[in-house]
């Protein structure tokens, strides 16, 4: 029964989708109250039914429900519970489903929120995001109902994939999709401004906080994949450009670039059409990368479950959707100019850099995400694109990006006098390249051309940031938690600069063969493999291998990776073992069986790669810390007067 | 030209590539087999049903036959099982079945409860078998020719289409050439 009431809670979440769309951009397009007002109640239905619909496929999977096709393709009597849960979005069908519930959540907090937003840009904005989950909510009814029975039933279900099997998957989807489904409402802002024909600073103030936090959820999502697959995938790295992970990092790139052209919409009231223009393609990238994964144009390994069918429905609502808000951006846009200028120098103009060179670089992710497609597509044979062309082109525009923030940080709004500080910068430069080349020749030796660069640049953006809070901090003066949260997230970029140049220049990869007893020495550590034992999990079995790591003879850690082979889908994952000593991360994965107790085993010595997880964490707790600041509390307008004429068919 | 337009005209541009890209698609998730228009890897594996016995490729040559491999534990290969029936109700074409990293005892069973479409099991327990053929998930099916020839390489699911448009195509075409 309970499969069935979730079906039927996901088509009347359908239906109120529909009411809360049409309720949304019709009541205020026809000035018609009752409507507008009707938009929260359809909204807090179709949050209610989708809960539901979640709960009912969540007890299914619980009480191992084999009748339930979903259920019996993902988990399995075996699969400890926790797993059982996190299985739910293990798949296509249960991903789409976490991506509406994500969706009505923010909506309802954009609900709960809007109570200082003029009603009708509310209810504009809130039908915007209806639109948004209905379409999500028709894609899953039509091609992936997840509540879809069996007949007969199966006696066991056929398990989760092994490799999902991990905590990593529990908390990766739903963050990196928190994301994802955040940059929905800075769409929807955008959509509902441009239904208004009027942008001014007031809707920059409301938006910003929301596109900071869907920002710093991304960052951290996008991390956690990375993570995930350095030591669950053991492929040896933790960023391939593969299609599916650039499809996360397009958004965040474009995401970032709309936090800080936001900022000059708030404070100057410019870059108004851009701020809207990349509103809009933050959330595209979104849908593009669900497109991308799910329809299974590029072959990727993450593409779980590629559909051709499901491609185009995608396909034809992203068409709709972005078509759609680009026409009318198309229309309205040349409504809202700027009578503000700035010179040259000022901090305006920095931040216009930054954003030129963020959209370039997803501009050249994009392209090369897309080239084996296109290429494809112009019979111009397979093509694949991978390191050797998004390491550099993309470096040619975060090289710029990270030497002009730590100039831009100190320019002023409107004037371009940088002389003032031109003594600061160079100072810091200064410092900052003696540190920078010291660390880079010092510490470790060698090295890339670019590696003292990288360091450089990284110092210079910590040294930099830092003058300006510290020296007001002398003065007593207060620090808004706007510019401790902006400080906070450059100090996170500069780390991942560090971080990147030094793993980048430093690794040390090698696959070795030892037998029990045998010591190898692998860049400054000595191992000893004692041998592998017969492991047993509650659904896999397999062997786990000891090795004694010391270093010049001092002990450093005992590392026990496995290979385990599970049961049900007969996959062998390999379970890495890692050890962060020293700045140095050791990663050790079990390879081959090759006889008489003889293993092959892969080293890989990353130093400072830990530095680059640990910038993503900084950079969303400074988005955090920027999005609490008072200035967006206290954001409440009076209430409007009924004479306040909304211009809404301009 | 008004310049807020651009965004537009480049997103048609992107949608018309993404249009193409997908009806390329179904082409796509096949990986290329290397043995296409090869010789079949050769195989002398034992039989699941006739205990002692042993069948290898040699014993196959002279006639076209369809090589499945399947397992017990793969879901899709119970919601191809229908279709590899009427594979063999059709009597056009001989269904040699590998299964594939299985428990013989659930395999028999399995045949028994869903009924056995296929002429000869041989049993890859290790899977190295597989390997050579480059198996790289279950269920897959491969038609081979008399010549022993592999002519067409299906993954997943065998299905109504691809049994009418790739591999009766394919059988007929052979018959009316020779």
């Amino acid at each position: 029964m309970l499969p069935e009431l979730g079906h039927f809670a996901l088509i009347l979440a359908l239906l109120l989708a529909a009411l809360q769309a049409f309720f949304g951009i019709a009541g205020p397009a026809f000035a018609r109250e009752r409507w507008t007002r009707a938009v929260t109640p359809a909204l807090a239905g179709q949050a209610v039914m989708v809960v539901t619909a979640v709960v009912c496929l969540a007890n299914a999977f619980i009480g191992n429900d084999f009748s339930v096709q979903y259920v019996a393709h993902n988990s399995n009597t075996a699969l400890p519970l926790f797993y059982r849960v996190t299985a739910l979005w293990g798949a296509h069908e249960g991903s789409l489903l976490l991506w509406i519930l994500l969706l009505s959540l923010w909506s309802v907090a954009v609900a709960i929120r809007s109570t200082s937003l003029p009603p009708n840009f509310a209810a504009r904005v809130l039908g915007v995001l209806g639109v948004v989950s209905f379409g999500f909510l028709l894609f899953t009814l039509a091609t992936s109902n997840p509540f879809v029975r069996l007949d007969p039933p199966w006696p066991d279900g056929q398990d989760l994939n092994p490799i999902l099997q991990d905590p990593g998957l529990a908390v990766h989807p739903p963050i990196l999709y928190t994301g994802y489904v955040g940059f929905a409402v800075a769409f929807a802002f955008a959509c509902a401004a441009m239904l208004e024909g009027r942008l001014d600073q007031a809707w920059a103030r409301w938006t910003r906080p929301w596109t900071t936090v869907a920002w710093a959820f991304l960052t951290c999502g996008i991390a956690l994949g990375s993570f995930w697959a350095y030591y669950e995938l053991g492929w040896g790295g933790f960023w391939f450009w593969d299609p599916v992970e650039n499809a996360s990092f397009m958004p965040w790139l474009v995401g970032t670039a709309l936090v800080h052209s936001l900022a000059v919409t708030d404070k100057r009231g410019l870059f108004k059409s851009w701020t809207l223009l990349l509103a809009i393609l933050a959330f595209s990238l979104s849908m593009l990368g669900t497109f991308l994964v799910r329809s299974g144009v590029l072959v990727s390994v993450h593409s779980f479950a590629a559909d051709p069918s499901r491609g185009m429905f995608i396909l034809v609502f992203l068409i709709l959707m972005i078509g759609g808000a680009l026409s009318l951006y198309a229309w309205r846009a040349p409504l809202l100019r700027s009578s503000a200028g700035f010179e040259l120098g000022a901090r305006e103009s920095f931040l216009l850099f930054n954003n030129v060179l963020l959209v370039i670089a997803a501009a050249t992710v994009l392209a090369g995400t897309l080239a084996p497609l296109i290429s494809d597509a112009l019979k111009l044979g397979t093509v694949s694109v991978g390191p050797p062309y998004f390491n550099p082109t993309f470096m040619l525009s975060m090289l710029p990006l990270t030497a002009l923030l730590s100039v831009g940080i100190h320019a002023n709004w409107k004037r371009g006098r940088l002389k003032d500080k031109q003594r600061t910068l160079l100072l810091s430069l200064v410092a900052a390249a003696v540190l920078g080349v010291g660390l880079s020749f010092g510490v470790y030796t060698g090295g890339h051309v670019l590696t003292p660069v990288g360091e450089t640049l990284g110092l210079w953006i910590v040294i930099a940031s830092l003058v300006d809070p510290i020296d007001r901090w002398r003065r007593g003066l207060s620090l808004s938690r706007a510019i401790v949260g902006m400080t906070i997230a450059h100090l996170g970029l500069a780390t991942a600069v560090i971080g990147l140049t030094t793993v980048q220049s430093f690794t040390v990869e090698r696959d070795v063969a030892l037998s029990p007893g045998e010591v190898t020495q692998v860049g400054s550590y000595q191992l000893r493999f004692e041998g592998v034992k017969p492991i047993e999990g509650p659904n896999y079995s397999g062997v786990g291998g000891t090795f004694l790591v010391t270093r010049n003879g001092a002990p450093v850690a005992v590392l026990t990776p496995q290979k385990r082979q599970f049961w049900v889908q007969r996959q062998v994952t390999s379970e890495t073992a890692i050890t962060f000593t020293r700045g140095n991360n050791l990663l050790l994965a079990l390879g081959d069986d090759l006889g008489a107790g003889r293993w092959s085993v892969r080293v890989q010595i990353r130093p400072l790669v830990s530095l680059v997880w640990l910038a993503a964490l900084i950079m969303a707790i400074g988005g955090a810390v920027a999005a609490s600041d008072r200035r967006y509390q206290a954001a409440k307008v009076p209430v409007p007067a009924p004479t306040s004429a909304v211009p809404g068919q301009a | 030209m008004n310049r807020f337009l651009i965004p537009l005209g480049v997103f048609a541009l992107l949608a018309v590539v993404l249009v193409i890209g997908i009806f390329h698609s179904p082409d796509k998730g096949i990986i290329v087999s290397p043995l296409l228009g090869k010789p079949a890897p050769t195989f002398a594996l034992p039989a699941l049903l006739e205990e002692q016995r042993t069948v290898s490729t040699q014993e196959l040559k002279g006639r076209w036959y369809l090589l499945n491999v399947w397992g017990t534990w793969c879901g899709e290969c119970r919601a191809e099982h229908e279709m590899l029936l009427k594979v063999k109700q059709s009597g056009t074409v001989p269904l040699i079945g590998m299964d594939w990293k299985d428990d013989d005892v659930q395999a028999r069973a399995w045949l028994v409860q869903l009924g056995n479409p296929y002429e000869t099991v041989v049993v890859d327990r290790d899977g190295r078998a597989a390997i050579d053929w480059g198996v790289y998930g279950a269920p897959e099916t491969f038609l081979v020719n008399p010549a022993g020839i592999i002519v067409y390489k299906h993954v997943g699911a065998l299905t109504d289409e691809v049994w009418t448009r790739e591999i009766l195509p394919r059988l007929t075409g052979a018959a009316v050439k020779s």
